[in-house]
């Protein structure tokens, strides 16, 4: 076997030049792990404003009223009281692919309990709510469906207020006054954390949306309706049937109301991201480039270098193929060692980021592939020119060579 | 009488540089009989290297014919000489031409790597020591050329052109690099290497070095001007003790006051 020979030869020619050789490899080695650290990088942040939309509830479509006019002042979207719990329930009844529905009432509040007071906001809710908005109970229970139709005077806590009103006690089973009505407190909601826009999410006390509507703040209409629909591919559909419907029931022909998905939020977000991923990506393409070229930068002068090596190895006997698949096994060894250091280099970068940054660093095998492949092909490529340039020495004048 | 090892018939090597033709070999014929050592000599641009290229089969003639071993290699193209040249040809060279940070031992081994059919890693190993063993540096094998003497050097380049065991050994100034001693210390292998019946082609501009071979060919503008035995042949053994002696006189001469 030739093949093996010219193997041997080759690893044995890199290994009386290891200096030359790690410098050489240090171009790919950069170029891979800057590919993979960067890209790491940017599907870190990627997850990362995915997951924050993701804490928004799971394909969620919700119902804004419209705006509010009147003697010319316009007021913005929300502004118009045109959104009833009518409305929820024909929705529920009649639109197809809804898993679950909720409609929510908003006002903020001063709240007290063991001793304490807080001003927060407290949101009527239906049961459903937790569903919608991908949202779990720490301690204690929700509500029930029994409570929203009996107004029943519960509520559950967010995990801010229950730390500022009970630092060290279970909140479940106690009171909390809202406007001196007792209502008990039947659990703690999961920390959520901040919000896309920097709001805490767990800054908040829920409760029957009835209970709110006739014992908090009295009023006949809603802030808005939160639907779950079945899948994501079922969003548009139902945004559609829920408008239908809606101008139906207002006897309207312009929409006194809005209806909006999480999609869209979701869609801007991540594409701000994308688009700096593949940025990261490109800018370390261009290393990974740089570092092919400076091989066959090497290879070159090593051709020169070794010209007589390469005489007299064509003196006794090597065929000019055994010449150029050496240089080229050398590129490619060289090229292909430089990638597999390279990812290991690139991961570690990743792994250090993100613990002494505390970024969230998400090394992608796609990356990875596409690196070593990358750097295997630019071996060949790059190597090649040198090869051949190698195998085309005349042997005469390669021996006299000085 | 035996086939010749070299049968050449009306060699002729023209170079054209632009619209110059340059005739560096005119028309030589030459036989070459197994177990011969054959100094070639010439000044430059006599055509001695042009005819050593093509003994080597490094280069082809513009015209005649070339037997080597009985087989026309005039007309073979670059991958066959190429294989010629690794079973049937052995080089040594003026600069030693050994490869750098490369252990004795390796460097032997090379021309086996490039064999049509190559020997498994333990033969190799073996051959390579036998044919270190000949030139007596058997106990040198891991040493690197850096750490060699020149002539030292010149021995390894010699067994790794005998490790395939070829028909022909060619040297081209061989002594060249080497001092006065070393030269004839490396002329000794030569001989000794004769006397085991191979067949040695060697070229060389000094008299005295030549004085070690058996035959001497003179060429001249592209022509073999004289070819004759050599008459008052040395025996590179008989010139080292000579040395021996007048140097331990000379250290005698000094020490006495």
């Amino acid at each position: 076997m030739r093949l093996i020979a010219t193997t041997v030869i080759a690893l044995r020619a890199l290994r009386r030049n290891k200096l030359r050789s790690a410098l050489t490899a240090l171009g790919i080695i950069i170029g891979v792990a800057a590919v993979i650290a960067m890209v790491g990088i940017g599907n870190g942040a990627k997850s990362q404003v995915e997951a924050q939309v993701a804490s928004l509830g799971r394909n969620v479509v919700t119902v804004f009223p419209g705006s509010f006019s009147s003697g010319g002042a316009r007021g913005g979207w929300g502004s118009a009281s045109t959104l009833t719990v009518e409305d929820t329930e024909a929705i529920a009844r009649e639109v197809a692919g809804v898993v679950s529905i909720s409609p929510e009432v908003r006002d903020r509040n001063q709240v007290l309990a063991n001793g304490l007071n807080w001003n927060t906001q407290i949101i009527g809710e239906s049961p459903d709510f937790l569903s919608i908005r991908a949202w779990d109970i720490d301690s204690g229970t929700m509500f029930s469906d029994a409570d929203v139709r009996s107004a029943a005077k519960v509520c559950v806590l967010g995990s801010t207020v229950a730390k500022q009103l009970f630092p060290d006690v279970d909140p479940a089973g106690q009171i909390l006054r809202v406007r001196n009505i007792p209502f008990v407190i039947r659990g703690v909601l999961k920390s959520k954390g901040f919000n896309f826009f920097g709001q805490d999410q767990d800054d908040t006390v829920v409760v029957p949306y009835t209970t709110h509507m006739r014992r908090i703040n009295r009023r006949t209409t809603v802030s808005s309706i939160m639907i779950e629909a079945s899948a994501p591919e079922a969003m548009q559909r139902i945004q559609d049937d829920i408008s239908a419907l809606l101008l139906q029931r207002h006897a309207v022909r312009e929409a006194d109301f809005t209806v909006r998905n999480q999609l869209e939020l979701a869609q801007t977000a991540t594409a701000t991201t994308r688009v700096m991923t593949s940025l990261l990506g490109a800018i370390a393409g261009v290393s990974l480039l740089v570092g092919g070229i400076g091989i066959m930068n090497i290879m070159l002068v090593s051709v020169t270098e070794r010209t007589r090596e390469i005489g007299i190895r064509l003196a006794i006997g090597a065929h000019d193929r055994d010449i150029r698949v050496q240089f080229l096994i050398e590129a490619m060894v060289l090229s292909s060692l430089g990638g597999i250091i390279g990812v290991l280099l690139g991961i570690g970068i990743s792994q250090s980021l993100s613990v002494l940054n505390g970024w969230p660093v998400l090394v992608s095998t796609n990356a990875i592939l596409l690196a070593v492949g990358f750097s295997a092909i630019v071996g060949v490529l790059f190597g090649f020119y040198p090869a051949h340039k190698a195998a085309q020495l005349d042997p005469i004048e390669a021996l006299r060579f000085e | 009488m035996s086939q010749p090892v070299v049968q050449l018939r009306d060699i002729r090597k023209t170079y054209r540089n632009g619209d110059l033709e340059v005739h560096a070999v005119r028309g030589i014929s030459l036989d070459i009989q197994p177990g011969e050592f054959v100094a070639i000599m010439g000044a430059s641009g006599s055509g001695k290297s042009t005819l050593m290229n093509t003994l080597g089969c490094l280069d082809r003639p513009t015209s005649g014919s070339y037997h080597l071993d009985g087989v026309d290699v005039s007309g073979l193209d670059r991958e066959a000489r190429a294989d010629l040249r690794n079973q049937k040809l052995g080089f040594v060279f003026q600069g030693f031409n050994l490869l750098a940070r490369t252990s004795a031992l390796e460097n032997v081994e090379l021309p086996m790597l490039y064999a049509p059919q190559r020997p498994a890693r333990a033969a190799m190993k073996s051959r390579a020591l036998a044919a270190l063993a000949i030139v007596g540096l058997a106990d040198r094998s891991d040493h690197l050329p850096s750490q060699l003497s020149g002539g030292q050097q010149q021995r390894v380049a010699i067994a790794r052109a005998l490790v395939n065991q070829p028909r022909l050994l060619l040297a081209d100034e061989p002594t060249g690099n080497l001092d006065s001693r070393t030269s004839i210390e490396v002329m000794g292998v030569f001989q000794s290497l004769n006397e085991q019946g191979i067949t040695l082609v060697m070229v060389t501009h000094e008299l005295d070095v030549a004085s070690y071979c058996k035959r001497i060919l003179v060429v001249r503008d592209g022509l073999v001007v004289r070819d004759e035995p050599v008459a008052n042949r040395l025996i590179a053994s008989e010139q080292l003790a000579k040395l021996r002696s007048a140097e331990s006189a000379a250290k005698l001469t000094s020490v006495a006051p």
